[in-house]
């Protein structure tokens, strides 16, 4: 797989293509250049800390959508064991922007469901660009239903520009999908947990996102709309959709904005670099922190989990409030 | 010589100078109607509703006006009015906006909630206001809607949300968004206590307000041609290969593809609000 440079990570590159360079070299005239190949290294690592410890919203954004950062299926292979995939909502026809199914979390059985996008053009087309309609989303509650039944957890991955408001999908009721799940995922009897792993995209996120705990990758964004959408619409950014920049930083689209406003429980601290650079490395992260919380979960009485469930978005808002007459 | 005869030829003779002075007044004697271009005459068309008596264009009804068409006379006792917003993110501009809208429209929010009667049947009643930021749902609007939710199981009470939304509110960011899984869980756990929930569906409910706990209702009414969907116009457009096909997404088109239950004029929902309340008011004998 080519690995797609974003114009910040351009500097990187240029060292990663030096050192590959400088290696290549020594292997093939037999000389030892090991230690300029560790100055060479450290001196990246270095310049990769400094880059990303000043990322822009905006940088995230690119990187929550980097066309090497790992998708839900890499995810699902690094972190449970024999996966068993299930397919079609029942009702109308299977959805392959969304994927789910039985797996293994250290041998305990867990069903897992993600938003699926594609790496190149073809996979990309046949997952939808991530996009789900509404029978991924009636797929998606089948299997969170399943899993109900069994008295199983469920674990959700998130990475999705937004749902699917095509034709077909508001004939066949995208927005009662949307709806539906969310109310039915705030009733669940299990534990839910939620990765946003990539792009958290509005209402086709919030979709599968309903949950006991809401965890959220480092580089990952989570946001009401597009950066370009709102750029485009507001007059603030002059209806500019090239003021994505901007609309993402006044929209706080970042997992620490999500934090501080207490709109997720924990962020998930990814590899030197980006998720993009070692998969397995951001799976152990993830892994580790869903581990963590199921764990805790567990210990919860159903009538507690849901309750406190309810009581999590509940508390989501804020608002100032004066007594009035009628108040 | 019938008043609806002389409007007519008055307005015919009014001629495309007068129509141009209308348009420049819209809150005069006359209005216009936006969809069929008739000249109307304003106490006329506030008798008949609020609809254009030429081509029954629904106007779009500010929150008082709504409530006066639909509760009982004088029932009307609003609650939370002192939730306000505050500006969280600080994103620009949106302060300035709310001081403008709240000034002009004596509203704190695009949502009114309270208590009413409705023929006589007790119920907890929402009703959006489109002139505040097209109706978006912010933390005060989801606060409300939740507030509204929790009211009726409390009291035992149906709920009624009368929808005129453009969708979530970008100013509040992930806030807004959160605000659709916090209703709809709400709505949820009121439907989990046998509580009838009545939602109508007005001109326009778009988006975050529509996927999230405006389809929840046990019973949907639209009023004529309102656009109802996920994605607004511009976003609808971009998704589209094809063109779209007349009436798309629209109150009769959303009928025909079973997401609404029936598609009503103004004048008869209030007749058909008293018969559901009657059916769904009091617990049957039988089920939970």
């Amino acid at each position: 797989m080519a690995l797609s440079v974003l114009d910040f990570e351009k500097p990187i590159a240029e060292l990663d293509a030096n050192i590959a360079e400088l290696k290549r070299i020594s292997e093939e005239e037999g000389i030892d250049r090991s230690a300029d190949i560790e100055e060479l290294e450290r001196h990246r690592d270095d310049l990769i800390a400094q880059i990303f410890a000043n990322l822009t919203p905006w940088d995230k954004t690119l990187l929550a959508r980097h066309p090497n950062r790992p998708y839900s299926l890499d995810y699902i292979r690094t972190i449970f064991d024999d996966f068993v995939e299930l397919h079609g909502d029942r009702l109308f026809a299977d959805d392959n922007a969304i994927v789910g199914g039985w797996a293994f979390l250290d041998g305990n059985p867990v069903m897992v469901i993600g938003n699926q996008k594609g790496r190149d053009l073809k996979e990309r087309q046949f997952r939808n660009f991530g996009s789900s309609k509404p029978e991924g989303y009636r797929k998606a509650l089948r299997l969170m239903h399943m899993a109900e039944k069994f008295g199983r957890p469920i674990i959700t991955l998130v990475d999705t520009p937004a749902a699917d408001c095509s034709f077909g999908a508001e004939e066949r009721g995208i927005s009662e999908a949307i709806a539906r799940n969310m109310m039915e995922m705030s009733l669940l009897k299990v534990p839910v947990i939620v990765a946003v792993l990539g792009e958290g995209g509005s209402g086709g996120a919030l979709a599968i996102a309903v949950g006991d705990r809401i965890l959220m990758q480092e580089n990952a964004v989570y946001s009401v709309i597009p950066p370009e959408g709102c750029a485009a619409i507001l007059s603030e950014f002059q209806r500019d959709p090239a003021r994505a920049p901007d609309a993402a930083a006044a929209l706080k689209i970042t997992a620490e904005h999500a934090l501080e406003h207490k709109l997720i429980d924990e962020i998930i601290p990814e590899p030197v670099g980006g998720a993009h650079r070692n998969y397995e490395g951001a799976a152990k992260f993830v892994k580790e922190a869903i581990s963590r919380h199921l764990a805790e979960l567990e210990k919860v009485s159903t009538k507690k989990l849901v309750e406190h469930r309810y009581n999590k978005f509940r508390q989501m808002g804020v608002y100032a409030e004066t007594q009035c007459e009628n108040g | 010589m019938s008043l609806d005869g002389w409007i007519h030829r008055k307005s015919k003779a009014a001629g495309k100078a007068a129509r141009k002075h209308l348009d420049a007044l819209p809150d005069g004697l006359w209005t216009k109607c936006p969809k069929c271009g008739e000249i109307l005459f304003s106490k006329e068309l506030e008798k008949n509703l609020m609809v254009c008596n030429k081509c029954s264009y629904h106007f779009k009804l500010a929150s008082p006006q709504r409530l006066e068409v639909t509760v009982d006379d004088g029932s009307f006792v609003e609650m939370d009015a002192g939730l306000s917003t505050v500006n969280t993110l600080e994103f620009p501009q949106y302060d300035a906006k709310i001081q403008k809208l709240t000034a002009a429209s004596g509203l704190n929010d695009g949502m009114v909630t309270g208590t009413a009667t409705i023929g006589g049947y007790p119920v907890v009643i929402g009703v959006a206001d489109f002139r505040f930021l097209a109706g978006s749902m912010g933390s005060v609007y989801g606060e409300k809607v939740t507030r509204l939710f929790e009211k009726g199981l409390a009291e035992k009470l149906p709920v009624l949300i009368v929808n005129c939304s453009g969708g979530a509110r970008m100013q509040e960011g992930l806030l807004s968004l959160m605000q659709m899984a916090k209703t709809s869980a709400a709505a949820g756990k009121f439907g989990e206590a046998g509580l009838m929930y009545i939602a109508l569906f007005t001109d326009p409910t778009m988006a975050g307000v529509h996927a999230s706990f405006a389809m929840l209702a046990d019973v949907i009414i639209a009023e004529p041609g309102a656009l109802i969907g996920l994605a607004g116009q511009r976003v609808a457009a971009q998704a589209q290969v094809m063109k779209e096909p007349p009436g798309y997404r629209l109150s009769e088109w959303q009928q025909d593809h079973g997401m609404v239950d029936m598609v009503l004029p103004r004048r008869e929902i209030k007749d058909t609000l008293v018969k559901l309340l009657a059916a769904g008011s009091h617990g049957g004998s039988h089920g939970a």
